[in-house]
Order: C-alpha cells, then structure tokens, then sequence
C-alpha cells in the first residue's frame, strides 16, 4: 500500500447523496480477477453517454478535475455492495482522499486498506469547501494525516478522527494483513481451547 | 458480570486478542467465496506463498454470474467463465470446499449457508458480499467485508474489528394479512434512511420478530446493510432450532443437544443497555414499496410520493429530484396504478420455499398480465426441487411467469438477467439503485406478494385486493 501523509491538490465538487457502491462502479465490471485498470469505468453510467462518449455535464469530465487527487461528496458516500472495486476504481482514476460528512462503514475500511483516505468533516466544514471549491476550482486542499486536519480556505481549521491503527498503517506504507499474521500463536492457542 | 447484549455476547467469545490502540483480532467461524469478490484475495496469498488456515472453515459457491436458464450451462461471457474458472482452480488449489455450478448443493451463497446448516447460532460468518448480515436471522453475527479482508481472513481465520455499537430495532405487535418481513425491513429503511444504521449493529427484537419463521427473519436481517447496519441479528430461539435440527452440518444426536443448550444462552441480557432504539408498530405496518433509488425511499403502497416540500434539506430534495428524474415519476403522484414491465421473484432476500408459496398463492388460478416478462429465480437447487415437488413451478409457468435455475439473476445483472433502459421492474431483491438491474432499468422492491400482485395486473397493485378476492 501507497504511504500517505499530506496530499494538497485542487479537488472534485460533488454534492450527490447516498453514492452507492453500484455507481461508483456497475457491477457489469466486477468480473475482472486482479485490481488494475478500474479507472476507467469510474461512474462509468454518469461519465458517458450511450455512445460510449464522456459526457460534458459530468463533473469528471471537465478540465478543472483534471488530476485532481480530492474528492468531496455528499453524505453516506459508498452506500450498498461490499465490493472493494469502488475504491479500486477511485484510486485507478487517481483519488487519495474523499471528504464527506459521512461514509458507508464497509466502503470506509476498504478504502483505508487501499490508501484512499475517507476524510469525514461535519456539515459546516463540508458546506465551507464545497462552497469554496465550486467557487474557483484551482483552491487547492490540504489533508494531513499526521495532524488530522484539513486546511486550504480562509479561516478554515478543520480535523477528522481516523482510527490509530488505520492511520498508523497509511504513514507507513504498510497492510494490516502483517499485524494479523504476527498473531499466529494466540490465534492457534484461541482454536485449540475451543476444540 | 454486567448483563451483556447478543451482539456482545457473540463479540466476547471471538476476541483472540486487543492490544492498546488497536482493532481486536476476531476470529472468524465460517468464511463464505463466491466468484466475483474473491479472486484478488487468492492471489494475495499466492503473492505472499500464503494457505489458507482452515480450509474446512471455508466454503465457496458460484451464484453471482451463473447462467439461470434451464439445462443451459453456457456462461454469458468470457469474463464470468475465466472467473468461474478461476475460483474452481482456486478452491482446488488451496482445499476449499466448493459447490459449483452443476452441483446439486449449489445456490446464492446466503441462501445455501443456512440450508446446509454451516449458519449457526453464535458463530462469526464473513462474506465478501454486503448481504452476509442474512445469516444474523440465526443469532450469528454476520457481515459483509471488502476483498482484503477475505485474503485476511483466508490467511487467518481472523479480522481486525472496531467494536459497532449497538441498535434496537423493537417490531412489537402482529403483522396484518398481506403485510410481511419484507415489509417490515422496507419500512425501517423508509424510517431511519439508508445511512441511518452506519457504524451500528441492529438487534431485531419485539413479538412480530419472534412470530417470523426463519426465512422471514432472513428478509429481515439481509437488508440491515440497506439500513447502514453491516450486521443485524435476532436472538435464536424455538423456531431456530426447529429449522436447524437434522440439518447436514449441525451438531447430530448429543452434540446437538449440547448446542442448543449454549446456544439458548445466546440471548440480550435484561438491563442490558443498547446505544440506541427504534420502534415500530407491526399491527400499523401495510404493504410497502420503494418509489425512488435507494431502498431509504419506501412508503407505504397506497401513498403519494413525496415531493420536493416534503424535504427540509437542500441536498436531500436534489437527491429527491435526481430520483424522480431517472424513475420517470411525478412527485406527489399515487405509484398504485404505474404501469410495470417486469417482475423479478428471487435474490438472497426472497427466493426460499416460502417466499415462492407466498408468490405462487397470488399466482395460483390466474394469468400475468400480457407483455409482462415475470421472472421466478430459486434460491438454491434445494429449494427450486422442493418447490418442483409442491408443483411451485407448474402454477408459475401456466401463469406464463418463466422457472428459472438458482442464482442471483437479475437482483445484481451479471448473468445476462437484466431490464432494458427504462423499463419498470417490481423486484423482490434488495436494491433499487440507479443501473442496479440493468443500465436505465427503473426498480420497485416490494414482497413476493407484491411483486407477485403486479404480475398479474401489469401495474403496481396493492395484493391484498388479489388475496381477498
């Protein structure tokens, strides 16, 4: 996994609520078998028209969200499937952290094992830089994770909780899956009490 | 000891270890694979010359992508055949259990655990698939997780959790005829909202909940994750046992009484505290149906939709009215009456034996309507054969509805199951977001007896007229 520690990048306005899983990425696309190349098909049913074009309306296809690496969404972001394939798809197209006033607890943990930071503000802070960013798309955000905060408009001094594993596992670059596997003997001990 | 909640109690048993500042280590009783989520995980292990740790606590099932037209193995592309491939030659390689397609055992992952009796009372049951809280129905706390936890789960047995907290959900009183679990697990989203149950456990309790039979309390727990919950459950009881009993993978003959004996313990302590309660009023609940695109916009069938006035928040209206826009509905308009192009009765909400009796009751004697294309998907072999036996299935087809071999089908649309753009479908599944049967299709979830009703009429119809009558 990416390390992540401070990201300052200009950001994508997207106020829609209770974005689901199924359209951060249509479940037509989860028969691949590895985690590459989902960026493409990021909100794949919004993005394009029939003819398989981007479609101009759609707020990923202007040039100001052009390599931006911030997403800021409206509440219950990743709602529905358990599938890891949306924060696939968002990394894929180039997101490291998404703000919102709340988050779909199964997107929530897949995204932070993915070095997608979910970045959860309350509703003030979120109306501040969606306002900000809508008004001038080049306003560039920082998410440091080191001090949990969000700052990058006037006057704003926002932090966010993240868990101190989770944030520990993003600074160093490292999976969780190595923490597990350090608990092998309590794990075999636990299973041969039960038996 | 302080009196302790279900969820606590099941918790507890499953800690192998909680260090300061860290997500406990839980152990994980049943790991469930299906196809689609799977296949990153297995080659995680490979990349790491990882096995899997318990192989026979581990079983697969092919389900999302499966064909499920009769006698017809085909696959519908290359891409779900090289990943039905590739979860055979994973399972092969590393020892997992797995009913494939052809297999008598096979079916829709959280319909064929409980069938077989892997879901028990008190384990920890994980899937890579949100709907895994169905198995909570047995007092088992279940849930969804993403891919990496399945490899971490595969790897260890184990999974690093944050404790949830907990939700009440109290359904006291008596279910009307016509009215069921379906629409008791509707009308909670419609209550608390799609995000309303986020970083929650629920406990179903109340006497309607007691009064379910195990498939209704499977509806129930399956859509907790449509409320924001990863996880409801219902205490086990009389009916749980009842249902479990000679099943191939329970306790038999003194092991069995010995787990009924700790499984009745299993149970929220009185003066046990949860974070939060929510009530409703069985005897008040009517048939419900969705109107919108997410399962949080249900009302009762017979009600106006909304309109933009009803919402306070200015975000909440625009979702409102995005919804209104791609379902093609008037705001403030009555749904009763709204023409419907398909029907889809199945999905790991309702396709058991009894959601097909509910359905065929409604069927039985009559026609569907004409242009109507009414699709009956099983949920496992077991119950398509049970339902062949009670002659289910020659009440569906002369009604002209279309008997179909188990899968997911058209609840998700990998498996060439799907609506056209802008048909209408009354659907018996568990998600009416924007695509989720097939891109532009437009979703009503309802109850087999609702779907079942709006077969026959071609439009949106309360079934209570079509069960009097």
């Amino acid at each position: 996994m990416a390390k992540f520690t401070t990201l300052t990048s200009h950001a994508v306005p997207f106020p829609a609520e209770n974005v689901d899983t199924d359209q951060i990425i249509p479940a037509r696309f989860l028969k691949v078998t590895d985690k590459h190349g989902l960026g493409d098909s990021l909100f794949c049913d919004w993005r394009y028209l029939k003819d398989g074009s981007d479609n101009p309306e759609f707020v990923l296809n202007e040039a100001a969200s052009q390599g931006a690496q911030i997403l800021i969404a409206g509440n219950n972001f990743g709602s529905g499937s358990s599938r890891e394939h949306a924060p696939w798809a968002l990394v894929g197209w180039g997101f490291r952290a998404i703000i919102s006033t709340g988050f779909a607890d199964i997107f929530r943990s897949n995204s932070l094992k993915n070095g997608l930071l979910p970045v959860e503000v309350d509703a003030e802070v979120y109306k501040a830089l969606m306002e900000a960013v809508q008004l001038d798309r080049s306003t560039k955000i920082t998410v440091d994770l080191l001090t949990q905060s969000v700052t990058g408009i006037d006057g704003l001094e926002a932090t966010f909780p993240i868990d101190a594993f989770s944030k520990h596992c993003l600074l160093e670059g490292v999976d969780q899956l190595g923490y597990l596997l350090s608990f092998d003997e309590q794990i075999t001990s636990y299973e041969q009490q039960r038996t | 000891m302080e009196p302790r909640t279900l969820f606590q109690k099941v918790w507890d048993d499953h800690v192998v270890a909680q260090e300061p500042d860290r997500p406990a280590v839980l152990y994980i009783d049943l790991q469930l694979i299906h196809e689609v989520t799977s296949p990153q995980a297995f080659t995680g292990l490979r990349e790491r010359g990882l096995k899997v740790r318990r192989p026979d606590k581990t079983i697969a099932t092919m389900d999302h992508s499966t064909p499920t037209l009769p006698k017809a193995l085909w696959v519908i592309d290359d891409q779900a055949k090289a990943q039905l491939g590739q979860l055979e030659s994973n399972c092969k390689e590393f020892g997992v259990e797995l009913f494939a397609l052809g297999d008598s055992r096979n079916g829709i992952v959280h319909v064929i655990g409980p069938e077989r009796g892997f879901t028990q009372p008190g384990k920890t049951i994980v899937c890579g698939d949100s709907h895994t809280s169905t198995h909570g129905a047995f007092g088992a706390l279940a849930f969804g997780i993403g891919t990496s936890e399945v490899e971490h789960v595969l790897a260890t047995q184990c999974l690093l959790q944050r404790k949830a907290k907990t939700l009440e959900v109290r359904v006291d009183g008596q279910l009307m005829p016509g009215v069921t679990a379906k629409d008791i697990i509707l009308a909670l989203c419609g209550e608390i909202g799609t995000g309303g149950g986020t970083g929650y456990v629920i406990e179903f309790t109340g006497s309607a909940i007691r009064s379910l039979d195990m498939e209704g309390r499977m509806t129930v727990c399956n859509m907790s994750i449509e409320a924001g919950a990863r996880a409801g459950m219902i205490a086990p009881d009389e009916t749980t046992f009842e249902y479990l009993k000679g099943r191939e993978r329970v306790p038999q003959g003194a092991d069995w009484d010995a787990a009924v004996e700790r499984w009745s313990q299993l149970r929220t302590d009185e003066g046990a505290v949860f974070d939060k309660t929510v009530v409703i009023d069985a005897n008040k609940l009517e048939p419900m149906i969705t109107y919108g695109t997410n399962p949080g916009m249900a009302m009762q069938i017979g009600e106006l939709m909304p309109t933009a006035d009803s919402f306070d928040d200015t975000s909440q209206r625009a979702a409102f009215e995005k919804a209104m826009g791609y379902m093609g509905l008037q705001p403030g308009q009555r749904l009763l009456g709204q023409k419907v192009d398909v029907v889809f009765i199945g999905s790991c909400t309702n396709s058991r034996i009894g959601d097909l009796r509910m359905a065929a009751g409604v069927f039985s004697g009559r026609k569907v309507a004409d242009g109507m294309r009414t699709l009956v998907v099983p949920g496992s072999h077991d119950i398509k054969k049970q339902a062949e036996a009670e002659g289910l299935d020659r009440i569906f087809k002369e009604a002209g509805a279309e008997w179909r071999e188990p899968g997911c089908s058209m609840c998700i649309a990998m498996n060439g199951d799907n609506l056209e753009p802008g048909q209408y479908a009354v659907s018996t599944s568990n998600r009416n977001f924007e695509g989720r049967q097939g891109k532009g299709g437009r979703t009503f979830l309802a109850s087999p007896l609702t779907a079942a009703a709006a077969a026959i009429t071609g439009e949106v119809t309360d079934p209570r007229s079509l069960l009097l009558s």
